[in-house]
């Protein structure tokens, strides 16, 4: 897992590149954004799109552990952090999906196929896919948040006789706000997954389920005390989806959330996303949940 | 704590408990206490234990959820004369949602645990107390509905479903 | 097996009656009866009178919402497991949402006046229903307001 705290420790274990390796990527400067060209955009949502990226000198993609995020500068905009999502074993093209909601990621709407844009990074904690070998993984996705799990979800699948029960649970608020519908409706089909998506409200013609996330879970399908939990979503969504697998028997410490918060630097420098004792850009953002959850409910004052 | 013939009384002309018996309204208020809040005073924390719940006397109170970085999410708004409190009644028992006084309230708490030793091998005092929360939870139940339908109408759900 | 026996074996079987007592359930197969809808069909319309409640063993069923002028919204899906229904505890004692089958569902039937009247006279068994009946309603009620919140976040329509 990328660590700042040992710079010769691998990015992730798809690699045996480290933070000094890939120094000379960053040119020994980890602030400074390497050029990459769209050679796609595709439109997933009304609001939520996907660039898929080379860098533009010709040279490699970094490799990525599922779960880490790169800060996407847009020129004359600014940067934000956002998830990869695409297949930690094919990294030659990198994939971020995106949801316009502010200035920067509105910027990044706007351009187009061949246009460039700025890529700092990976950063960031991988999902414990190699410690949730041999157990069941139950997998809590709402909105968004399937993005920064489907990388886990891509190696899960591809080394699938690691694991036992694998279930993939999503919500969405409405049918046409479902993320990667086709590809959910192709895992669907797999025999040896379970997967099962529900919407918060729809018109008589959607032909699913429609409830909170959380009932999915009353489906059962995994073994509460051999599964790791990976639950990504909004903060809401993410405290009442770990209260249900308490509920089904899940403990924390085998819970693993993915946290958001307002990230600058990245490197664990600038305070901007600290939680606690810990930066979410470098301690996170995917965080066993019993480390986090006295600070989870922090209000601010 | 032997029964309290004022909070007994007090029991009796509250709405939640119209049409039971002041024996069973006695029995009752050795379970309850009589509570104020000022104005912004959080009654009880999402999360926290759900050990007592609430009559409104006087007053208003906030049930929402916080979420960081932003206002708390309103999920209902209760007033004078209406019940506080549901979670105690459903697993894990521990309250859903934050609860602040938006204004100075007073309510009568009950306490769970006592009045689950008044009911537990008492059927009809046990069936009395649940009964008075259904036509609670239905119309709060009702009024969601109707929040989901205006919500409905102003964000133009009906677009095809592709 | 004859019906009756049948019908006492799936109410044993489904989670709302399975951890009553066998004499409070054989009370229940009383006012029970195994019924079976087929997909579009209707269980119940909006403000009809509400005098029973379902056990849903296999199926879908969608509760809608009517709005004028408009497509009927699905406010909730329920499924194998779940109980259809609870207006019948309440005044005025009249559904408030539709009930249509998406799936072929076998359901059964519990009429409301019936046990009405065995409950009247039996504290324990109004007990055993209330006590099972409220956590549903509160589960229902809470999970209401969180599809309503939209934790999502409201999505900024674009061309």
């Amino acid at each position: 897992m990328a660590s700042l705290a040992d710079p010769s420790a691998p990015l992730s274990e798809y690699t045996s590149l480290s933070r000094q390796d890939t120094g000379d990527f960053f040119g020994a400067e980890p602030m400074l954004p390497v050029p990459y060209r769209i050679h796609k955009r595709r439109q997933e949502l009304s609001d939520t799109f996907t660039l898929e990226l080379t860098p533009a000198d010709g040279s490699h993609s970094l490799p990525f552990g599922p779960g880490q995020f790169n800060m996407l500068y847009a020129f004359g905009a600014g940067e934000v952090p956002v998830s990869i999502s695409g297949n930690p074993a094919n990294p030659a093209t990198l994939i971020h999906t995106i949801r316009a909601v502010g200035p920067v990621t509105e910027a990044l709407w706007d351009l187009k196929s061949g246009d460039v844009l700025g890529v700092r990074g990976p950063f960031g904690t991988d999902w414990p896919v190699a410690e949730a070998e041999g157990s069941d993984v139950v997998i809590v996705a709402g909105g968004i948040g399937l993005a920064p799990l489907r990388p886990a979800i891509y190696h899960v699948l591809n080394q699938r006789e690691k694991y036992g029960d694998v279930c993939i649970y999503y919500g969405a608020r409405t049918p046409e706000d479902i993320l990667y519908r086709a590809e959910l409706e192709k895992w669907r089909g797999q025999f040896d997954l379970t997967v099962d998506v529900t919407v918060d409200r729809a018109t008589g013609k959607w032909a699913g389920k429609v409830g909170v996330v959380t009932r999915l879970l009353a489906r059962g399908g995994f073994d509460p005390l051999q599964t790791i939990a990976l639950v990504c979503g909004p903060e809401i969504m993410m405290r009442y989806a770990i209260k249900s697998l308490n509920q089904h028997g899940v403990a924390n410490d085998r819970i693993y959330v993915s946290m958001e918060r307002n990230m600058k630097c990245a490197i664990g420098f600038c305070g901007h996303c600290q939680l606690g004792p810990y930066f979410i850009c470098k301690d996170g953002p995917v965080f066993r949940f019993d480390r986090i959850e006295p600070l989870f409910e922090i209000r601010q004052l | 704590m032997g029964p309290n013939e004022e909070l007994g009384r007090l029991l009796g002309e509250h709405r939640f408990f119209e049409g039971m018996n002041s024996g069973s309204c006695d029995r009752l208020s050795e379970c309850a206490t009589l509570e104020q809040f000022k104005t912004g005073q959080y009654i009880f924390r999402e999360g926290s234990a759900a050990d007592r719940f609430y009559l409104i006397r006087h007053g208003s109170v906030v049930l929402e959820i916080h979420v960081p970085g932003r206002d708390p999410i309103v999920v209902d708004t209760l007033q004078a004369g209406e019940v506080l409190g549901l979670s105690w009644l459903v697993s894990p028992y521990r309250w859903a949602y934050d609860a602040r006084a938006d204004q100075a309230t007073e309510a009568i708490s009950l306490e769970v645990t006592c009045l689950r030793s008044k009911y537990d091998n008492d059927p009809a005092l046990a069936s009395e107390l649940f009964k008075r929360y259904i036509p609670v939870m239905a119309d709060r139940l009702a009024a969601t509905r109707r929040r989901i339908i205006d919500k409905a109408k102003e964000s133009r759900l009906t677009r095809e479903v592709k | 097996m004859d019906q009756r026996e049948e019908l006492e074996r799936l109410l044993c079987e489904h989670p709302f009656f399975r951890s009553m007592s066998p004499e409070l359930q054989r009370e229940i197969a009383d006012c029970a009866r195994s019924e079976r809808y087929n997909a579009g069909e209707y269980i119940h319309r909006e403000g009809e009178p509400a005098d029973r409640f379902y056990l849903i063993r296999h199926g879908s069923v969608a509760q809608e919402l009517r709005i004028p002028e408009q497509e009927s919204i699905i406010i909730q899906t329920l499924h194998e497991g779940d109980i259809l229904g609870w207006s019948w505890l309440v005044p005025p004692y009249r559904w408030t949402a539709d009930a249509r089958v998406m799936q072929l569902t076998r359901l059964i039937a519990l009429d409301a006046r019936c046990l009405r009247g065995k409950y009247a006279d039996d504290p324990q068994l109004a007990y055993e229903l209330l006590k099972r009946f409220i956590p549903i309603i509160a589960n229902r009620l809470e999970a209401s307001r969180l599809q309503l919140i939209d934790v999502y976040g409201e999505p900024r329509h674009r061309k």
